[in-house]
């Protein structure tokens, strides 16, 4: 009875602290958005009052809104798709690619240890940085060399039709060496046995990385597919603090988790931009649900 | 029999293999100009910023990739002192040592008693925990920061933890940590040999010190690697303490850096800009090349479960 009693205390002891500090931190907020979203909230002073769905009416009509998702449904298709393609070449080269086709290229650690690196910078630092590196007269890292050979600069964050491409170049810059390192681990664990007999077999490059390399990393894409979705339906620093305007020029490159800090703490419009949240969360959600249905398939054990 | 059949593999594989080398040198070749590529890609930006941070302004301003007539360290003076980096960067450590201090310390209890003892509401409790990594922080933006901003009308500790402290900001930062670092460490310890404990409990040892003295230091592979994430991930944090800390002073790094670039004005001291990034980048840049194997294996740790 002791015992039992003070297996309790202890369970308690140990459960209490975390699970008080999340459910107010994080349930608690996340329970009341649910609520905001319903209420014409405004500010500290002004009493929120519930109007239903109202918020939500006005997100379907409001441009702005659809500009931030357009662009987070397409850094959802291309942000993974690119990754994953650049990275998986990458890891190929560098775990399967040297001449005898099993075993990395020369060097491959180098390579490995440097694509990784932007990784590990914040991202509010990487966007300061590429700002600099895309200034758009000869001062800039890529327009000083492009003015040199006499083209036109070229407008990555003030045009409005670059700037989202500059901003998917920058994230692609961040993200591929992360996922080299990721399928290198996953590469490393297939055994070797099955590349060397597959060559035996006479397979070529490409048919072994397609009936080999492919089938067996799946698992391993597969996550990486996810985290990227959620990277990209998540996008934030990079947008605010690199483009002009935080999401300019004209919104060309702005995202719903912009436009949510942009309505809650420059607008004070609390309501709205829960509703925004609300609208989000379904997106990340549905995604991660319809992504790991679609995605499910047997697991070759070996 | 079965000598000659290894024999014959052997063999095989070496014969294969010199055909291989013969027939993919010029591939090889091309594998080593696209990984050239991409590591032109990486790190040109990089040094490039180094570059600039001892270049004067009038040189900033000129030819991207002209040399710095004399090199001047005083940017980096002035980014310390003027642009307050220094401030910024110790805000940042504190935080981000007792974030972490705290996050691993909880976030280790609540895993461990999840993965090892069974009660009503275990489940539950689990899957509270890992729910939160499916949730978009940005949902809870609004409200957090009234949360926040409540804390500080607690009577007595109220004015430690509310909206502009470091405190407030730690145990939100805790809080945020709590699903992937609970998720992770309950999958470790659920890997741990039950016997240790077990015998442990008989020799009379209570539940805590068993927790303290034998498990956690058996777990030390899975906590190196989520501390490593842990403290990386508050080290980069930017959205958190946008919203919770808005007097300069208590700023952190990250917030002081997209600072500088976005306050305008005509005494924008550009100079000053490179130098702190450069003074952000360098530390990562060393700590990373020391570390770089723990920290790649930490990071992608996570994935791989």
């Amino acid at each position: 009875m002791y015992n039992a009693h003070r297996r309790s205390l202890f369970l308690f002891a140990f459960l209490a602290a975390p699970v008080t500090l999340y459910l107010v931190y994080v349930i608690s907020p996340y329970v009341q958005a649910f609520y905001i979203a319903m209420t014409d909230w405004r500010g500290v002073s002004a009493t929120p009052e519930f109007v239903g769905l109202d918020n939500f009416v006005r997100l379907f009509s409001d441009g702005i809104f659809w500009k931030a998702v357009t662009h987070n449904l397409a850094l959802l298709v291309l942000l993974p798709l690119l990754t994953i393609v650049i990275a998986l070449f990458f890891a190929f080269l560098l775990n399967v690619g040297n001449g005898r086709g099993v075993g990395g290229v020369a060097g491959s650690k180098f390579y490995r240890v440097v694509f990784f690196f932007p990784h590990v910078l914040a991202v509010a630092v990487v966007a300061v940085l590429f700002q600099q590196v895309f200034r758009p007269d000869g001062s800039g890292m890529l327009n000083g060399p492009l003015m040199a050979l006499g083209a036109r600069p070229v407008g990555f964050l003030s045009d409005p039709d670059v700037a989202f491409w500059s901003v998917l170049g920058v994230m692609l810059w961040q993200a591929v060496g992360f996922y080299v390192v990721l399928f290198s681990a996953g590469l490393a664990s297939i055994p070797r046995d099955m590349f060397e007999a597959a060559q035996i077999d006479g397979a070529g490059r490409v048919s072994m990385f397609v009936r080999v390399t492919l089938p067996l990393l799946w698992d391993t894409i597969q996550v990486a597919w996810v985290y990227l979705g959620i990277l990209a339906l998540d996008v934030f620093a990079i947008v605010w603090v690199m483009t002009d305007q935080h999401g300019g020029p004209d919104f060309s490159t702005t995202v719903m988790a912009a436009e949510i800090y942009r309505n809650a703490f420059h607008y004070f419009r609390f309501g709205y931009a829960s509703a925004l949240g609300v609208v989000m969360f379904f997106f990340t959600i549905g995604f991660t649900i319809l992504s790991l249905r679609l995605s499910r398939r047997e697991r070759i054990e070996y | 029999m079965t000598t000659t059949t290894s024999w014959t593999v052997a063999n095989s594989r070496r014969l294969a293999r010199r055909e291989g080398r013969r027939r993919l040198g010029p591939m090889a070749a091309l594998s080593h100009l696209a990984l050239l590529l991409w590591t032109v890609l990486t790190v040109v930006p990089i040094l490039w910023t180094f570059l600039a941070s001892v270049k004067s302004e009038d040189e900033i301003f000129g030819d991207a990739w002209s040399l710095p007539a004399t090199l001047q360290w005083d940017n980096f003076a002035r980014a310390w002192e003027q642009a307050h980096i220094g401030q910024y960067m110790l805000n940042s450590v504190v935080v981000v040592g007792f974030g972490t201090f705290g996050t691993m310390l909880l976030g280790s209890m609540a895993a461990y008693v999840l993965a090892r003892y069974e009660f009503r509401g275990n489940r539950a409790v689990y899957l509270l925990f890992v729910s939160g990594l499916a949730f978009p922080v940005y949902l809870a933006l609004t409200p957090l920061f009234f949360v926040v901003q409540n804390m500080g009308n607690v009577p007595l500790v109220g004015p430690f933890i509310g909206l502009n402290t470091h405190a407030g900001l730690v145990l939100v930062y805790i809080a945020y940590s709590m699903p992937f670092t609970v998720f992770f460490l309950a999958a470790f310890f659920r890997t741990l040999p039950q016997a240790v404990a077990e015998a442990a409990l008989v020799d009379g040892a209570s539940h805590t010190r068993v927790f303290f003295q034998i498990m956690l230091p058996m777990a030390r592979p899975g906590m190196v690697s989520i501390t490593i994430f842990n403290i990386l991930g508050q080290w980069n944090q930017y959205q958190l303490p946008l919203v919770l800390l808005q007097e300069r002073d208590k700023w952190v790094l990250t917030q002081g850096i997209a600072d500088i670039s976005t306050a305008a004005g005509y005494d924008q001291d550009w100079a000053a800009l490179f130098a702190a990034l450069t003074l952000a980048i360098l530390p990562m840049l060393v700590v990373y090349t020391v570390f770089q194997r723990q920290i790649q294996s930490g990071l992608t740790a996570g994935a791989l479960k």
